[in-house]
């Protein structure tokens, strides 16, 4: 701040203080008013006015007020450059109070960010402590269950675009991700469209209705243009985020014209990098509740499995 | 029979405002039932565009205040400082363009907010066309109203017209400061703000402040100064207290903005600034509810037989409540806590319902007979049942708003022993969820009540011979 501005502030600001109380001290009952009753003489419509002394309690109040405003203006930041005698400022406060919650939950954070995340299932804990970041952070567009909305995915069952390994999701979380399909409404065409459309449905393992004169048509035209990235299967490639397309899990929806909307005019789906809003502890812990909401029954099982034979 | 045109008082804007203040009163607050009850009932949006929460919510923010409380603002005045001045409108043809003027605006405003055409500037929505509109008006209106005072017949000006004056030049320089923009397309009305980042912000603030310090406050405390003396047919309790508060009002109100924009990018001394004039400016803001309240010593018992008196009188309780709480909010640390919260909309209604409203309908009821040329309104066990409605109306909906509001705060800070939030955001609106039928109760009474004011209205003025009142002599 140039010092001209600064001195421009303390100007403004001291003139409106001096001011209140120069208007209360000129305005102060002038010798004792001889007749309350009497009015100032002047009658507007049959409105007259008295010119009763002004309440002392709300004089006292009004120099209260000045009183702690000056002295505040002395204590903090307030008058143009000048700091104030406590050297406050808002980011300090906020340096200070995260220092402060470092020093207090760090060392448990760090605790359970040593642990591989496969054995933090056996932390209720931990994964207590992930499920409380995920409903604060996570919970606009995966929902406070996980279980997402139309273009985010669902994060309870088995299917993962990126990878469902502990280090897949937390790259996720951490880099962010971007999952881009470009349409082909112009290089397919209305009839390409209503083909590949058909022969995707054909693929899904779920008993769907399409037209299988259609679908054969659309077959090679998928070849050629969806499984570079779909694959010739059409199982997906979780290198490059791209969909299985034949199980019943549709991101966008799985109506026949969704499905050709989503081929005609492609689709964006942005996952935010959150390695600037959550801490390498946090994503770790979020990290293990993502992976344990697919991965409890899973090992339940696996311990029943042993047991009963 | 033989009366000179200019020996009577220009009504027939003022009557035109009356029953606009009304009608607009309904419009707006039925907008805000019903998105009180989209809090409730997200359905009633009907999937339709128009009706989502988003564009609607500024529909009854712009209705409320600059559709009912503008229209009860400008008539009141354009009433108060012909007969305090004595003397007529010095023009009846622009009286009439501020009129018709001004309901445009309004009729364009609710045309275009629901078609989500917004400069999205909270309280100043409205696109740069409608806001230059907006400016031509109020200049006709201010040239109106300091005209009719050049032309007074008394030797000095009554309080309640500094306070019309302050408000009418503020709104002025405070509209068109805020609105500048660059239009970018013709067709869509779209356009940027000149400002940007902090400063757009900080500006955008000040406009905000000022316009509840100059509209909502000055405004409607030029009507009470006229009001509350004549309904209780006392003399304003202090010439002196008026004054005061006058200048220390209008001098201190500019500074508050910036409690808006605690913990934010705004430097440090515009935010300490800010709050320590908030906290000034609570003896200023509570020398009008002395000044109002005092006036009726000595004629106390008219607050049980006159339901008109309630009205203005609980609506200064309202005020001098309001007027305490909103200090208290701009202190930062209580600020951190109400900051994003219910209980600011608590506050806001405890002004905007118990104050301003309470006020307005006050006035109507007392300016409306002698407009229409009657002794008064059609029924009085009417006014005291609107009263009472609207009054626990009230008081339903900033309780609610209060105890979620606080709710709220608490649920979002709240810590967990190892370091995470106890909460989800969603579990603190699960919270807040009864408070919000309570709050659409409170509003739905405050509704019910306008209802039996119009009806009120109607029976009054219907099949009027409406009488120009005769200016008296002034009291030399």
């Amino acid at each position: 701040m140039s010092s001209l501005l600064s001195w421009y502030i303390i100007f403004i600001v001291a003139i409106n203080i001096i001011g209140c109380v120069a208007l209360l001290y000129f305005t102060r009952k002038k010798k004792a008013i001889a007749a309350e009753n009497e009015t100032t003489g002047h009658v507007y419509d049959g409105i007259e006015e008295y010119d009763k002394p002004m309440p002392r309690w709300w004089l006292i109040m009004f120099y209260i007020t000045i009183v702690f405003g000056v002295i505040y203006l002395v204590l903090y930041p307030g008058l143009g450059a000048y700091q104030g005698v406590l050297g406050w400022s808002q980011e300090g406060q906020y340096e200070e109070q995260v220092a402060d919650a470092d020093a207090r939950y760090l060392p448990l954070f760090r605790e359970f960010a040593a642990v591989p995340i496969e054995e933090l299932l056996d932390e209720p804990r931990a994964l207590k402590m992930g499920q409380t970041i995920f409903v604060n952070t996570c919970f606009g567009c995966h929902g406070s269950d996980a279980r997402g909305a139309p273009g985010y995915p669902n994060l309870t069952d088995d299917a993962w675009l990126y990878g469902g390994h502990p280090e897949a999701i937390k790259t996720s979380i951490a880099k962010g991700r971007m999952g881009v399909m470009t349409g082909w409404k112009d290089a397919l065409g209305d009839d390409g469209l209503r083909d590949v459309t058909n022969y995707v449905l054909s693929l899904n393992e779920v008993e769907r209705r399409f037209d299988r004169d259609l679908a054969s048509q659309g077959e090679s035209q998928y070849q050629q243009i969806c499984a570079a990235c779909h694959g010739p299967d059409g199982k997906g490639n979780q290198a490059l985020g791209a969909p299985d397309l034949t199980d019943a899990i549709w991101l966008y929806g799985g109506s026949y014209n969704l499905i050709r909307d989503t081929i005609a005019y492609g689709r964006q789906g942005v996952m935010p990098a959150h390695d600037e809003i959550l801490s390498p502890e946090k994503i770790h812990l979020v990290a293990a509740y993502v992976y344990s909401l697919s991965h409890e029954q899973a090992d339940a099982s696996a311990e029943s499995g042993e047991e009963e034979p | 029979m033989s009366e000179l045109k200019s020996d009577t008082y220009s009504y027939k804007v003022i009557r035109q405002f009356a029953i606009m203040t009304v009608v607009w009163g309904i419009v707006g607050m039925a907008v805000g039932v019903l998105i009180a009850a989209q809090l409730l009932w997200p359905e009633l949006n009907f999937d339709i565009p128009w009706l989502s929460y988003g564009r609607l919510r500024p529909l009854h923010t712009n209705a409320v205040i600059f559709a009912f409380g503008g229209s009860a603002l400008i008539g009141t005045s354009l009433y108060v400082v012909q007969r305090t001045c004595h003397t007529r409108l010095f023009s009846d043809g622009l009286a009439s363009f501020v009129f018709w003027g001004w309901q445009l605006v309004i009729v364009l405003a609710a045309i275009t907010l629901p078609m989500g055409l917004t400069s999205t500037k909270e309280y100043a929505e409205l696109e740069w066309p409608i806001d230059i509109l907006i400016a031509v008006v109020w200049v006709a209106y201010a040239v109106l109203y300091f005209g009719t005072i050049v032309r007074r017949r008394t030797s000095h000006i009554y309080v309640a017209n500094w306070f019309y004056g302050a408000f009418i030049i503020t709104i002025a320089l405070l509209h068109i400061v805020n609105s500048a923009a660059i239009p970018v397309n013709l067709t869509t009305w779209k356009s940027y703000s000149v400002y940007a980042g902090a400063v757009d912000a900080m500006v955008q603030w000040w406009y905000g402040h000022n316009a509840v310090g100059f509209y909502l406050t000055a405004g409607f405390l030029g009507m009470m100064y006229y009001f509350v003396p004549k309904q209780a047919n006392r003399p304003v309790f202090s010439y002196r207290l008026s004054i005061v508060h006058f200048w220390a009002l209008i001098a201190i109100y500019m500074w508050a903005g910036p409690h808006h924009l605690h913990y934010s990018s705004l430097p440090d001394w515009a935010q300490s600034v800010g709050m320590v004039f908030s906290i000034i400016l609570l003896a200023p803001s509570w020398g009008g509810m002395i000044n109002g309240i005092m006036t009726l010593s000595g004629a106390w018992e008219k607050l049980r037989t006159d339901p008109i008196i309630k009205f203005l009188i609980v609506s200064l309780s309202f005020y001098g409540m309001s007027t305490f709480e909103g200090p208290m909010m701009s202190i930062k640390t209580v600020n951190a806590l109400s900051h994003n919260t219910d209980w600011t909309v608590g506050h806001v209604h405890a002004g905007a319902l118990g104050w301003v409203a309470m006020i307005s309908i006050g006035a109507m009821y007392a300016m409306i007979p002698p407009l229409f040329g009657k002794i008064k309104m059609y029924s009085i066990r009417m006014i005291n049942w609107h009263f009472w409605i609207s009054t626990i109306g009230v008081v339903l909906y900033i309780s609610a708003m209060w105890i979620a509001g606080v709710t709220q705060g608490l649920m979002w800070r709240a810590v967990n022993e190892d370091g995470t939030l106890t909460y989800s955001f969603v579990e603190a609106l699960q919270a807040t969820y009864p408070y919000y039928a309570i709050r659409l109760l409170g509003g739905f009474l405050f509704l019910g009540g306008m209802f039996l004011m119009a009806y009120n209205v109607w029976r009054t003025v219907r099949n009027p011979q409406p009488v120009d009142t005769r200016i008296p002599a002034p009291v030399v």
